[in-house]
């Protein structure tokens, strides 16, 4: 009796989970796929987004991006070498920085949004531009960055290190020769991860670099990314449900090929691994 | 300081280790920055105001003569709608994380991780934009006006529920390797051996699940924004519309000027504190807490 209940339960939970899957998947790409065309991805947005398409939008995510991976890469891949190769020789500021990372993984986004727009915006003087949106996703990305690079660095043999040692190595040569190479497939990974987490942020952007929708001319101009440019499209705008359908097919199809291309190379890389 | 014999390291290591050095100390001091810049922009508004009137005020009307600042209505919201999403994301993301460990064929099973994980990565805006243009009107027809607590529960339910499914399929499978043979040697029944062995290994890992669930579905913004209707009223049935605490921030930042700004640093701050809280909570209770 229990057993059919329990066997019941789960075959009717997982249903359930792929009926709502199969709704929402299904909403965006009946609504999406009518507005999407080349040309709706190389044009840019008229009338308030009604019309036109996304390339400006496009071309800002891509800026707001570049920001935030810049500097929250070599910031996280330095804070993941200092925890993996030289945090053991300061257990306490070892501990006090790893808890920090995790604390952070866990502010909510319209948080971020906050400190971007003060810390940023107006008290660095840089104004809603795409120099703060991306800073302030740089603080979001940090965390997933130097966990995803810092777990690479770890799942690297002792018997590499050893051997760089025994051979009177440099740790600067062991690292830049052997260890980074290693753990290149994972640095890529966490990277995209990180990519992926900042495409998808809307509430942290809101306020940092702004809506506006024109092509942006330097890292000082306001620009819209493609999440704020759907829920612009959605909540403010008339009419805008078309062209704000078929962006959010773009941005779910991007980030669903930077997920299969994460997974492709944490597989390859487990597999050179084991 | 090097003895004879012991040549000190080269002059690259040490540079290496101050360089990297610095830069943890930078990243580990990200969110104590984020933490008191967002304390000091509240300062103004908790010292004027009062950090009583931010619950005892009449209601939430910061342009009004005199202004009042209650947070109230926007916690009760914030605290129902996840709550809500708890109790419908909570059983159905552990019956299909059973589901896939216990009762999926591999093939099905690896379909619905599929599934689950391409869930997890759309973006919070997309479900608030379907929960806009599709269920809203939908639970209009039946209960207006449709943009509501409920809406908000359904939407956030959805969301949370790979986070809830992924994070418990880690946590029984983690326990299903050892334990499975002994269970069946011993001759229990498939529902005895889950009911009685696996769950009750794998409960650290599962109230990690629930409770990182729980702050992701807390943080919310987006979504929320999108469908609860935005009413910065106290909210009296599932059908009325309500205004997250966070959704309170989005709407009045662009405008909001002074007192009224720093109050929207205080809506930040106890967002935070309540975050904080659950995270302490967790690991009080010896939960295994994983951010995946």
């Amino acid at each position: 009796m229990r057993d059919r209940l329990s066997a019941v339960a789960a075959w009717g939970a997982a249903g359930m989970v792929l009926a709502a899957f199969a709704w929402l998947i299904g909403d965006v790409l009946w609504r999406g796929l009518p507005g999407l065309s080349w040309q709706f991805l190389v044009s840019a947005p008229a009338d308030a987004g009604r019309a036109g398409g996304i390339a400006s939008i496009l071309l800002a995510t891509v800026w707001i991006l570049a920001i935030a991976i810049g500097t929250a890469l070599p910031l996280g891949l330095a804070t993941a070498v200092w925890l993996a190769e030289f945090g053991h020789r300061q257990p306490r500021l070892q501990g006090h920085v790893n808890h920090a990372l995790d604390v952070l993984a866990g502010v909510p986004s319209i948080v971020f949004g906050l400190f971007g727009n003060a810390f940023f915006a107006v008290t660095l003087g840089l104004g809603f531009s795409i120099l703060s949106g991306g800073l302030t996703l740089a603080c979001m990305a940090l965390p997933i960055l130097v966990r995803v690079t810092g777990a690479g660095l770890q799942a690297v043999p002792a018997e590499l290190r050893q051997g760089a040692a025994a051979c009177g190595l440099t740790q600067w040569t062991t690292l830049s020769r052997l260890l980074l190479p290693a753990a290149l497939p994972a640095l890529l990974a966490g990277t995209l991860l990180g990519i992926g987490r900042a495409l998808a942020e809307t509430a942290a952007l809101i306020f940092t670099s702004g809506y506006v929708d024109r092509y942006p001319g330097s890292v000082f101009d306001s620009a819209r990314a493609l999440s704020v440019h759907i829920y612009d499209l959605a909540m403010n705008v008339p009419g805008g449900e078309r062209n704000g359908y078929a962006s959010a097919l773009v941005l779910v199809a991007l980030i669903l090929c930077i997920n299969l291309a994460t997974h492709a190379l944490a597989r390859g890389w487990q597999r050179s691994m084991s | 300081m090097s003895t004879p014999g012991r040549s000190s390291p080269p002059d690259g290591d040490a540079a290496l280790r101050a360089v990297t050095g610095l830069a943890a100390r930078l990243s580990g001091t990200v969110v104590v920055g984020i933490a008191l810049f967002v304390l000091w922009q509240a300062w103004p508004a908790l010292q004027a105001v009062g950090p009583l009137r931010f619950v005892t005020d009449a209601g939430w009307h910061p342009l009004a003569q005199p202004a009042q600042f209650n947070l109230l209505p926007m916690l009760v919201a914030s605290v129902a709608v996840t709550l809500g999403a708890m109790l419908l994301a909570g059983p159905l993301g552990l019956f299909t994380a059973i589901f896939m460990t216990d009762y999926a064929p591999p093939a099905l099973a690896r379909l619905l991780r599929g599934v689950v994980e391409l869930l997890a990565g759309v973006p919070s805006v997309v479900y608030g934009l379907w929960g806009l243009v599709t269920l809203v009107p939908l639970l209009a027809a039946w209960q207006p006006p449709g943009a509501s607590l409920l809406a908000g529960i359904l939407v956030l339910a959805l969301m949370i529920l790979p986070t809830m499914v992924l994070a418990s399929h880690a946590a029984i499978a983690g326990v299903a390797a050892e334990h499975r043979l002994t269970v069946a040697a011993l001759g229990f029944s498939c529902a005895g051996s889950l009911w009685g062995v696996l769950l009750p290994a794998a409960r650290a890992g599962l109230c990690g699940a629930l409770l990182l669930s729980t702050t992701r579905a807390l943080g919310e913004t987006m979504a929320m924004l999108m469908v609860t209707g935005n009413v910065a009223r106290m909210p009296d049935s599932l059908f009325a519309p309500a205004r997250t605490l966070t959704a309170n921030i989005a709407l009045e930042l662009a405008y909001a000027m002074d007192r009224h700004r720093a109050a929207l640093f205080v809506g930040g701050l106890l967002l935070t504190a309540l975050v904080l809280a659950l995270v302490r909570l967790a690991r009080g209770l010896g939960c295994a807490w994983r951010h995946a």
